[in-house]
């Protein structure tokens, strides 16, 4: 049975659709990505599985109706988002953002413990950080603590919302490995990316969103191999994955990353 | 006006600003949580005021029937809620934390009616009879809007105040009360007589403050209060409820409001509508802290409170004008810096 499974589902804002009759599904230990250029629906899709946008259609997680689900029901159960946005708790220092990753499972201190000595092993930097407020870490430090509080949560199902934006190539390649190695604690994890070749290479599985609506997938080294693809968004040639990316354009469609993308 | 007069004066408005204090405090802890400017907020300092009076005097306190009027549309609106969202499952929770709970201390207070109370089980009481009646009215009117915006959320609280002056009047009378002193005690300070009450006061709301620092400085709950007020998508990705932390800073403002109703019920007559004016200079108060700074507010109230023990002395008719009339300024220059910090936000 599917973990997370998506069904036909539709997300409006107000009249305008951005996500239509969309499904999908990750099985347990799997990584899926979901790519696709600026504005195709790929943050609204993710609001609507975590339980933040309204939706039409079917969505189960663990073989529960997510329609049962509140936001917060879902994090106890292990299914946990990291927003594009990130949306930490800028006064707060890096160690209580941390601790209160873990809020959902407060009772269990000692598990707690070793989460955060865990974290901490993963992420040197924020321990040297950690009496530090969140709102003066730089944007790569943001990212590390963004994910080390997701993983606080001890998450079943992770959804990542482009875990690369704005950060140097070399902290872009230490990202994707940290994602890869979070498959081996039986992490499931939903990757939403739009550095396509690098998220192609970690994932097991990948769907093309363009314009709200799914217009390709497969495993994911066949869609690295898939001509359609690889025009649009491989950017032909070869070593354009693990780039660097700048920060993000402000408008919707049309940015500079579709346009790059219809152009070829 | 000679030294000693001075003294005493300053000495009274360090008192009344301890008192303003606790509840600005817990005006800027609601706001922080909830985003509403909880206008009643000193209306829950008279009334327990008023409950403790009337245990005092044996009699039944008027909280009793407010709260159960409370309890009641609270618990309806919540079974309306899950019957639309098909959750009956959660019925019998949200009959135990709105019916059953609130209810707890009424039905003490009930059975105990007419025997003498001990005046720290008296104090108990109507700390814990007034604590349900915000919490309730957040459940009854600010949740169905808590997405609201700030204006509105003020412009209910506004309609919520005249309202609950209203049933005030019902369930407490028109008189004014008067309680005890917790203590006859004087002190001579270097040559100045110091009464017990105000030392009282003034020990109370520090260590209220204290406790306040350490609960959110060192408890994960007091965390997540913060958290949920730094930024509440990030508190509910995180499984922070914002109804929970919100139900929690309710309780807590309503602990130190009661607390300085406690306080105050000896020193002033407090009528069933005194605490829209204990409310209205805790809240300037609170604006000299910007709604969000707790030691900046606790400097306000207690600027607050000098200043309207020397213009008593001197212009005492004048006394509210010119507490009031020292908002218009503070308001205009900390509405300078706040839109200054909503453009910070905005950058990021
Ligand atoms: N709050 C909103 N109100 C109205 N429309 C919105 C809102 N948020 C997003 N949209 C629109 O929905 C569409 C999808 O946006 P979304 O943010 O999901 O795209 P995305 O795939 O995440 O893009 P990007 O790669 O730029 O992050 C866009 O056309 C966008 O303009
Ligand atoms: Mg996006």
């Amino acid at each position: 049975m599917a973990l997370l499974s998506i069904d036909q589902v539709t997300v409006a804002y107000d009249k305008v659709e951005a996500v239509r009759g969309v499904s999908l599904a990750i099985e347990p230990g799997q990584i899926v990505t979901v790519i696709g250029p600026n504005g195709a629906g790929k943050t609204t899709l993710l609001g609507a599985a975590i339980g933040l946008l309204p939706w039409r259609g079917r969505m189960s997680f663990d073989g529960i109706d997510l329609r049962r689900l509140d936001v917060e029901a879902r994090i106890e159960r292990g299914f946990c988002l990291v927003p594009e946005t990130r949306e930490l708790f800028g006064d707060l220092s890096v160690s209580d953002n941390l601790l209160l990753g873990g809020y959902s499972r407060r009772r269990d201190s000692a598990g707690l413990k070793q989460s955060l000595t865990d974290v901490y092993g993963r992420f040197p930097r924020l321990s040297e950080r950690r009496d530090q407020k969140a709102s003066t870490l730089s944007g790569g430090e943001r990212q590390m603590l963004a994910l080390g509080r997701a993983l606080m949560v001890k998450p079943r199902l992770l959804m990542l919302d482009e875990p690369s934006l704005g950060l140097a190539p070399i902290i872009v390649r230490e990202v994707f490995r940290i994602i890869a190695s979070l498959r081996e604690l039986g992490v499931s994890i939903l990757l939403v990316e739009q550095n396509a070749r690098a998220a192609l290479e970690t994932a097991d599985f990948g769907y093309v969103l363009e314009t709200g609506e799914i217009v390709h997938s497969g495993a994911a080294s066949a869609l690295m191999h898939d001509p359609r693809v690889t025009a649009s968004y491989l950017g032909g040639h070869h070593d354009a994955g693990l780039e660097a990316r700048g920060p993000k354009r402000m408008s919707g469609p049309g940015g500079p990353r579709s346009e790059e993308g219809e152009l070829r | 006006m000679n030294g000693e007069i001075a003294a005493i004066l300053a000495m009274d408005g360090i008192a009344s600003g301890a008192i303003y204090v606790l509840i600005g405090l817990g005006l800027v802890l609601i706001f922080a949580v909830t985003r509403v400017i909880f206008v009643p907020f000193g209306d829950i300092a008279a009334f327990t005021a008023l409950s403790l009076a009337s245990l005092e005097t044996g009699g039944r306190p008027g909280t009793v029937g407010l709260v159960a009027v409370l309890a009641i549309l609270a618990t309806a609106v919540e079974a309306t809620a899950l019957v639309r969202n098909r959750a009956l499952h959660r019925l019998p929770r949200a009959l135990l934390f709105y019916l059953v709970l609130p209810l707890v201390p009424a039905a003490a207070v009930w059975f105990a009616a007419g025997t003498t109370l001990s005046m720290p089980l008296r104090i108990v009481l109507s700390l814990a009879l007034v604590l349900p009646i915000a919490p309730l009215l957040d459940r009854i009117v600010f949740r169905p809007i808590a997405d609201a915006s700030v204006l509105l959320l003020l412009t209910v609280a506004v309609a919520l105040h005249f309202a609950l002056s209203g049933l005030g009047l019902m369930f407490f009378g028109p008189e004014g009360v008067r309680t005890k002193p917790l203590t006859d005690t004087v002190f001579d300070v270097a040559g100045l007589i110091v009464n017990g009450q105000t030392l009282l006061i003034l020990a109370a709301s520090i260590a209220f403050c204290g406790l306040l620092f350490l609960y959110f400085e060192f408890t994960i709950q007091g965390k997540a209060l913060r958290a949920t007020a730094v930024n509440r998508i990030g508190a509910r990705l995180v499984g922070i409820r914002p109804t929970s932390t919100g139900t929690i800073a309710y309780l807590l403002a309503s602990l130190l409001a009661g607390i300085s109703g406690v306080l105050i019920a000896p020193v002033t007559t407090i009528f069933y509508d005194s605490g829209f004016l204990l409310g209205l200079k805790a809240f300037v108060g609170a604006i000299i802290g910007a709604m969000v700074s707790y030691p900046v507010t606790a400097l306000g109230a207690v600027m607050v409170g000098l200043l309207e023990s020397y213009t008593s002395f001197w212009l005492s008719a004048y006394k509210e004008v010119l507490v009031f009339g020292l908002l218009i300024p503070v308001l205009l220059w900390r509405s300078l810096s706040f839109s200054g910090t909503e453009e910070e936000e905005a950058e990021e």
